[in-house]
């Protein structure tokens, strides 16, 4: 295909063409920074957990007695664990993605300066299993440990705790966390395991460097300790949680009881995550729309104004492949020329909200990615304005002038 | 003239109906969504109390140890009981009020009412003259009512409609927490977005219903709310375990001052203060004193969601793509109709006259596409308060905002038609005449 005279009547009509590029260059760099907010909104909603997420469920009680608590909790979880189905139960003061953030800045010497918070839980004996812990060294807490440790002035009185193998990399990189000591406001205690990376309470929140750091100390009941997490096979769940509320209901008459399960917790977290990424991605839909058919509306007005340079063609021995190559084969250096602009503007976007908002650098693929979309539209887009052009019969050119 | 444009526009947009309805619905979608982000934008970053902002401000001293000191922290962002007592007792401001957040069982007299319940604010006297709390029935509690540990209490008129079917209840008492308060006022919808006073109970959308003097919540051992902060060794507790230690920061304090001599003068005080009580021993570091103002403190606290920024600089992004769209549209629209054109430039109409038609026409369509936009945006909010997000319900679209809608799409329009009304009036009308 001869492009040359192309060039040449784009030359002479260089406002639509000029309007088609941009067209496509804007298009292409929104549509990149869209694409890439939503592959990374989707990683978000992704976060692996550590921890039993099917089978897991929580009831949390609000509102009872606080001096009561030590003879309590033991009391409601024998009836929890009482609920067919139910194959662990534990008190615990909080869950991860509850929203609800306990933050220690945590560090490995008695001065040591940290900016990372660290999530904060307190496990009641069993806790380990209720949540499906996974050890990767070390040991779980011992029934002393539980049975002696508490909460006072919210913090531990335990000498022992678990941290993440995020956790444990970060703070002894190249070392083993086993034995190490952490120090928290004027207190220490000593790492007796690491355990698969569980998410931080609220780890939007506690931003990249606090999602996976997460502590978890033993305690005894104690009033602090607010969700009843109870394991199960993940068919029963919503039967367990059913008969876990009115069970609580039952003993804790003036309490506040509240029943999910731990699937519906992290659905619940990420609600406002997922439903951003259907708006990004209806966006970009409309938006791609938008610019087919605008590409649509100039071709077929620039068919509409050679009508009769078509039927010249076509009556000196141009094939109807032969236009219809023509359109494309324009389209096709615009969509270039747009998507090469495009993909500078894309970059220099993301650039942008780099130095602005909390956005990391797109990675390279996502350029190309848009700019084969461009082409593909564009090439969708004048289809049908080429095929009416060579449908235009050589007749035409023997019209009166 | 205009008149005559106007019914040229309309019957021209009615000839081509696909590309005029292209049009329209390109300017739609661009406005729709612009406008949907605009709109929860201008929400969020509103003014919670207009007028007064200006005058209120959230001092922040630092009375954290010497450990861990760097060049250019930052002062804590909630104050200790200790400090936020002594500030609020120098009086030093025009009003002062020292606030922090809970939550109180009630326990309704009537027997066909469960217990339940509510979000509280333990707070003092000021409060309510401070933020011009507007009053249904009686007023607030008194400054020797805070020392005396009064019994008082402010509900909410939701609550007053829950509990006392909405009559005058001032005055008669309210069961919190097994105690027994007095209802001193009832207070009419006041629903501050931002929750500026204390953020750190979420920034948008909480409301509390009861409000009772800080020093006798503290008293009963009321639950707390909110975040706290320790540092040092977090001994010596306030109340055992009910409270963070005096090593912890965790209440809010807001000031009245109501010209910019006095916040100077303020500000002074604060040092002052800091310098004393580093002489005392109680403070390690040297004076680190903020006084910003309410709309300062909400955006240092970036109380806007950065998502929504995002979102609303990506709608622009997108109406600037249906833009160019309907410029090349226009465009064409415009030139094809370079006959009709020239035949008017022959009878004697000037270039002028010409450029005015057919931006008449471009605002035609941008009318179309503002209303079509509006439909849209008002369905783009409504799918906003069907989000999860906190700040969700408060999407609706003001007066002020469906004035911004039409302008912002009348305006793009006009602009889209500049370039194609300035081109189709250069035509030579001859030429044009000759080929037809």
């Amino acid at each position: 295909m001869e492009i040359r005279p192309i060039l040449a009547s784009l030359r002479r009509h260089r406002i639509p063409a000029a309007l088609i590029v941009l067209e496509i260059a804007l298009a292409c760099a929104v549509l990149c920074n869209a694409v890439f907010m939503i592959g990374q909104r989707m990683a978000d909603i992704h976060w692996p957990n550590a921890i039993d997420e099917q089978g897991i469920s929580v009831i949390t009680v609000n509102g009872t007695d606080p001096a009561l608590a030590a003879s309590d909790i033991p009391r409601n979880l024998a009836a929890l664990r009482g609920i067919a189905g139910v194959t662990a139960a534990a008190a615990a003061t909080s869950m991860p993605l509850d929203q609800n953030p306990a933050l220690t800045g945590f560090t490995t010497t008695p001065d040591g300066k940290t900016t990372v918070n660290t999530s904060v839980y307190f496990l009641g004996s069993g806790g380990e299993q209720a949540l499906g812990l996974h050890l990767l060294q070390g040991r779980f807490f011992n029934a002393d440990e539980y049975a002696d440790s508490g909460l006072k002035n919210f913090q531990s009185t335990s000498h022992v705790l678990l941290v993440t193998q995020s956790d444990a990399q970060r703070l002894w990189p190249g070392q083993g966390a086993l034995g190490k000591t952490l120090y928290a406001n004027g207190e220490s205690w000593t790492v007796v395991g690491v355990v698969g990376d569980v998410l931080a309470q609220d780890p939007k929140f506690s931003g990249p460097g606090g999602r996976y750091s997460s502590v978890f100390y033993p305690s005894h009941p104690d009033e602090m300790m607010g969700d009843y997490v109870l394991r199960n096979a993940p068919q029963d769940r919503d039967r367990v949680v059913r008969e876990a509320v009115q069970a609580l209901g039952r003993l804790e008459p003036g309490a506040v009881v509240e029943g999910k399960t731990y699937a519906q917790m992290r659905t619940d977290y990420f609600a406002d995550t997922s439903s951003m990424v259907w708006m990004l991605v209806l966006v970009c839909v409309v938006m791609l729309a938008v610019t087919a058919f605008g590409i649509v509306g100039l071709t077929s007005f620039w068919v509409g104004q050679r009508r009769r340079q078509i039927g010249v063609r076509r009556a000196v021995g141009a094939t109807r492949g032969h236009i219809l190559q023509y359109f494309q084969t324009e389209n096709f250096l615009l969509s270039s020329m747009g998507v090469a602009v495009g993909m500078v503007l894309a970059f220099g976007i993301n650039l942008y909200l780099m130095s602005h908002y909390a956005t990391s650098r797109m990675p390279w693929y996502y350029l190309p990615c848009g700019a084969i979309a461009l082409w593909l539209i564009g090439q969708l887009a004048v289809l049908g304005p080429a095929l009416r052009a060579a449908a235009v019969p050589p007749v035409v050119a023997t019209r009166s002038v | 003239m205009f008149g005559y444009y106007l019914d040229l526009a309309l019957h021209s947009l009615t000839r081509n109906k696909v590309l005029g309805a292209l049009m329209v619905l390109a300017i739609a979608v661009g406005i729709g969504a612009c406008m949907t982000t605009l709109t929860v934008l201008h929400v969020l970053s509103g003014d919670p109390l207009p007028g007064k902002s200006g005058k209120l401000y959230y001092p922040q001293i630092d009375p954290q140890d010497a450990r861990g000191m760097m060049p250019g922290t930052l002062a804590p962002e909630q104050v200790t009981l200790i400090d936020g007592m002594n500030l609020l007792r120098a009086k030093r401001a025009d009003r002062q009020a020292l606030m922090a957040g809970g939550a109180v069982p009630i326990q309704p007299g009537s027997s066909s009412l469960d217990p339940f319940y509510v979000e509280a604010r333990y707070t003092s006297a000021d409060f309510f003259a401070m933020f011009d709390t507007p009053f249904l029935y009686g007023r607030g509690w008194t400054g020797a009512d805070d020392e005396a540990h009064a019994r008082d209490v402010v509900i909410t008129r939701q609550l007053n409609d829950k509990v006392f079917d909405g009559a005058d209840s001032t005055g008669r008492s309210l069961r919190l927490g097994g105690i027994t308060f007095r209802v001193v006022g009832v207070l009419d919808s006041w629903r501050p977005n931002p929750h500026f006073y204390d953020l750190t109970t979420g920034s948008y959308n909480y409301y509390e219903q009861a409000f009772l003097p800080l020093q006798t919540a503290l008293e009963l051992h009321f639950a707390k709310n909110g975040s706290n902060d320790c540092w040092g060794n977090g001994t010596g507790g306030v109340e055992g375990n009910a409270y963070p230690s005096a090593t912890c920061v965790w209440l809010q304090f807001w000031v009245e001052l109501d010209s910019a001599a006095k916040a100077a003068a303020y500000r002074q005080f604060l040092v002052h203060n800091s310098e004393e009580q580093k002489a005392l021993g109680r403070f390690q570091r040297a004076p680190n004193v903020q006084l910003r103002n309410l709309m300062q403190w909400l955006d240092y606290n970036r109380v806007v969601p950065g998502d929504v920024r995002l979102q609303a600089w990506l709608a622009f992004g997108f109406l600037l793509v249906c833009l160019v769209n309907t410029v090349g549209l226009m465009l064409a629209k415009f030139l094809r109709r370079s006959g009709e054109l020239s035949v008017r430039r022959a009878l004697g109409a000037s270039r002028r006259a010409l450029f005015a038609q057919l931006l008449t026409e471009s605002g035609v369509i941008g009318i179309a596409g503002g209303a079509g936009g509006l439909l849209l945006s008002l369905f783009g909010l409504w799918m906003v308060r069907h989000r999860a997000s906190d700040y969700a319900s408060l999407a609706h679209l003001d007066p002020a905002m469906l004035l911004v809608t039409f302008a912002l799409a009348i305006g793009a329009s006009l602009l889209a038609g500049i370039l194609p009304a300035w081109r189709a009036c250069h035509v030579a009308p001859a030429l044009q005449l000759k080929s037809h």
